[in-house]
């Protein structure tokens, strides 16, 4: 899953969109090489959403270029975008609820056999292929006809991964993957992000959560208003300076601080009458 | 689903048949269907509810609403209501009627005429619905009024009546008439057509991509869309097939009466939704079945028919009907609840 040139599998350079009068982003430059995490951090309004729908192909950028492979193209709509291999999963809208995972993995690419107006959906087909698909990929399930309601919220992320992959992306846009999700949920869907990146998928991670970010991320982007704070490997950060760059770092110190300042100004409890036994230990 | 090739997976636990067919959309509308059949059985089986002539009589009500209890399935599985169905049977109707009786059309063209007049419509419906994004429940709403103001308004100001009669002879001399009008034995063709269009009600959505696409539709239009749906497509489609469901009822009475009359079809669109509900669809979309509306007809016909049988007043029908749909929501509610249960 590598090109020839050894270019980046997407890369961005200098994106930059507006809303009417509303700088969305200004500047903005990434890339994302095969078997590569790259994270894109950044608080509410920072600008991930709307870089994001650039790389999918929902918006185009008012200035800058996007090349794949080394190559400059134009994405203009997320048909396009897929077919280009740049495929994005949604937090809340990867999934059906009601449809059977089978059915759902191959909604929009179903397996038909036949001809013309006898064209069938082979169902059984789906089921099968649906297993041994995400078998290779390490999620072993249960029973591929059943809804997918039926499966936990990881599981459901990772399926939609997997799916992704299947129908041959290169480039995996993952939008806040994990924020819905329990801790241990969270892990199945980051061990995934790491088999995925394995194979030699690259894959752009959305995401505020640097718990998340920090053990499946190899290279960390941090946006702040609109404009990127810069690109940092891994080896070069820890996960404070990451907290620090993204500027959470400095309002939690002040937080505590400030509460700190409550604690001390406020006068002792009053201490309980002698005697008194304490229920709650 | 244990193949060779997929031996059984030791955490699926084996659940019985019961837990297996609650899982299915249809089963309580079969079981619905059996449980009135048997209490009409019992009730009014001394006075012909049993017999073929009898089976027949409801049969036929059956296949009247079933017809276009298949399309209107379908549409609500997309996640889209179609209230116009209604006055789409009186509309098209009239356009045979008219057509034959003032303008003397041959009865082919006139059909076909019906058919193109539907499809318009439906169309319209449907590129208004995904245009605007309004809820269907209130573009049909406007359609179900304009449909049948129009229909009484010009057929009025052509005849100078709400009723156009006198086309038997016409039909009668007609070719293709008895596609639509002949009986076998007991039973009227339009019983054929009704089992005709749910089966492939039920192929189209079980057996085919567009299937699976108004699954997906309904289920989620946005997540749909992500992965490459032609959702607005799938919708309009389904309302064109809606109003060209309404307009083969309209051409089947009219060809069968002889006469075509305004206000046919008052009170079909709700029918038919009901039959879909009690057939397992859900209004909200995404799940349901064209087996089960079949089920549903059937047990609206039984009811219909029945009551007639055992000497009640048809006055009661309504309530019946009323009963029915709350009993088939709560009875739906609870089997999407066990569908939809997380395992581990």
């Amino acid at each position: 899953m590598t090109n020839e040139n050894g270019a980046p599998l997407i890369e961005a350079r200098d994106l930059t969109k507006y809303f009417g009068s509303v700088v969305a982003l200004h500047g903005v430059s990434l890339s994302v090489r095969a078997g590569e995490v790259l994270c894109l951090l950044g608080d509410n309004g920072a600008g991930k959403s709307t870089l994001i729908k650039i790389l999918s192909g929902v918006h185009p950028p008012d200035e800058g270029h996007i090349l794949v492979d080394g190559e400059e193209v134009v994405l203009g709509s997320p048909r396009d975008a897929l077919q280009r291999g740049i495929a994005t999963v949604y937090q809340d809208l990867a999934m059906i609820p009601l449809l059977s995972i089978s059915r759902n993995f191959f909604l929009g690419a179903e397996p038909v056999s036949g001809f013309g107006p006898f064209k069938t959906f082979d169902v059984r087909q789906a089921d099968r292929v649906t297993r041994t698909a995400l078998k290779q990929m390490g999620i072993d399930l249960r029973d591929t006809s059943q809804p997918v309601g039926t499966l936990s919220g990881g599981e459901r992320q990772s399926v939609a991964i997997a799916r992704a992959i299947h129908f041959g992306a290169k480039v995996v846009i993952l939008d806040e993957p994990t924020s819905a999700l329990g801790v241990k949920e969270a892990a199945v869907v980051l061990r995934f992000i790491a088999t995925a990146r394995d194979t030699g998928v690259g894959v752009i991670l959305i995401t505020h959560n640097i718990n998340h970010a920090f053990p499946v991320g190899d290279r960390f982007t941090i946006l702040d208003r609109g404009t990127s704070k810069g690109t940092f490997d891994k080896a070069d950060l820890t996960p404070g300076q990451l907290l620090e760059l993204m500027g959470g770092g400095a309002e939690l110190e002040e937080i505590q601080h400030e509460l700190e300042e409550i604690a001390g100004s406020r006068p002792d409890p009053p201490l309980p009458p002698t005697g008194y036994v304490s229920q709650h230990t | 689903m244990a193949t060779a090739a997929a031996p059984a997976d030791e955490r699926v636990r084996s659940v019985g048949i019961v837990s297996i067919l609650l899982a299915r959309p249809e089963i309580g509308a079969i079981i619905g269907a059996i449980l009135v059949w048997i209490v009409f059985a019992i009730w009014a089986g001394g006075s012909g509810f049993l017999t073929l002539n009898g089976t027949a009589t409801y049969l036929e009500v059956a296949a009247q609403v079933g017809i276009v209890a298949s399309a209107v399935a379908l549409l609500m599985i997309a996640g889209e209501f179609d209230l116009s169905v209604g006055s789409m049977i009186g509309a098209a109707g009239m356009v045979v009627a008219v057509g034959i009786g003032e303008l003397g059309l041959p009865v082919w063209l006139a059909v076909l005429l019906a058919f193109a007049f539907a499809l318009a419509i439906g169309f319209l419906n449907g590129y208004l619905v995904v245009r605007t994004r309004l809820p269907s429940f209130i573009v049909t709403l406007g359609t179900l009024f304009i449909l049948r103001g129009l229909t009484i308004g010009i057929t009025r100001a052509l005849t100078g009546r709400t009723q156009v009669g006198g086309l038997a002879e016409a039909i009668a001399a007609d070719p293709i008439s008895p596609i639509f009008t002949a009986d076998i034995g007991p039973f009227p063709v339009s019983i054929l057509w009704w089992i005709g269009l749910a089966l492939l009600a039920t192929f189209v959505l079980l057996r085919t991509s567009f299937g699976n696409w108004i699954f997906g539709s309904g289920g989620s239009a946005i997540a749909a869309r992500n992965v490459g749906v032609p959702v607005s497509r799938v919708k309009i489609v389904l309302f064109m097939a809606t109003a060209a469901s309404a307009a083969l009822l309209a051409v089947i009475q009219v060809l069968t009466v002889g006469s075509g009359d305004v206000l046919r079809g008052s009170d079909k669109e709700f029918e038919a939704i009901i039959t879909a509900v009690i057939g397992g669809t859900l209004l909200t979309g995404g799940y349901g079945s064209a087996i089960g509306a079949v089920f549903g007809a059937l047990t609206l016909g039984i009811t219909k028919q029945g009551i007639v049988f055992a000497g009640i007043p048809g006055d009661w029908y309504l309530a019946f009907l009323g009963v029915l749909l709350l009993a088939a929501v709560i009875v739906n509610n609870y089997i999407r609840q066990r569908a939809t249960m997380t395992r581990h």
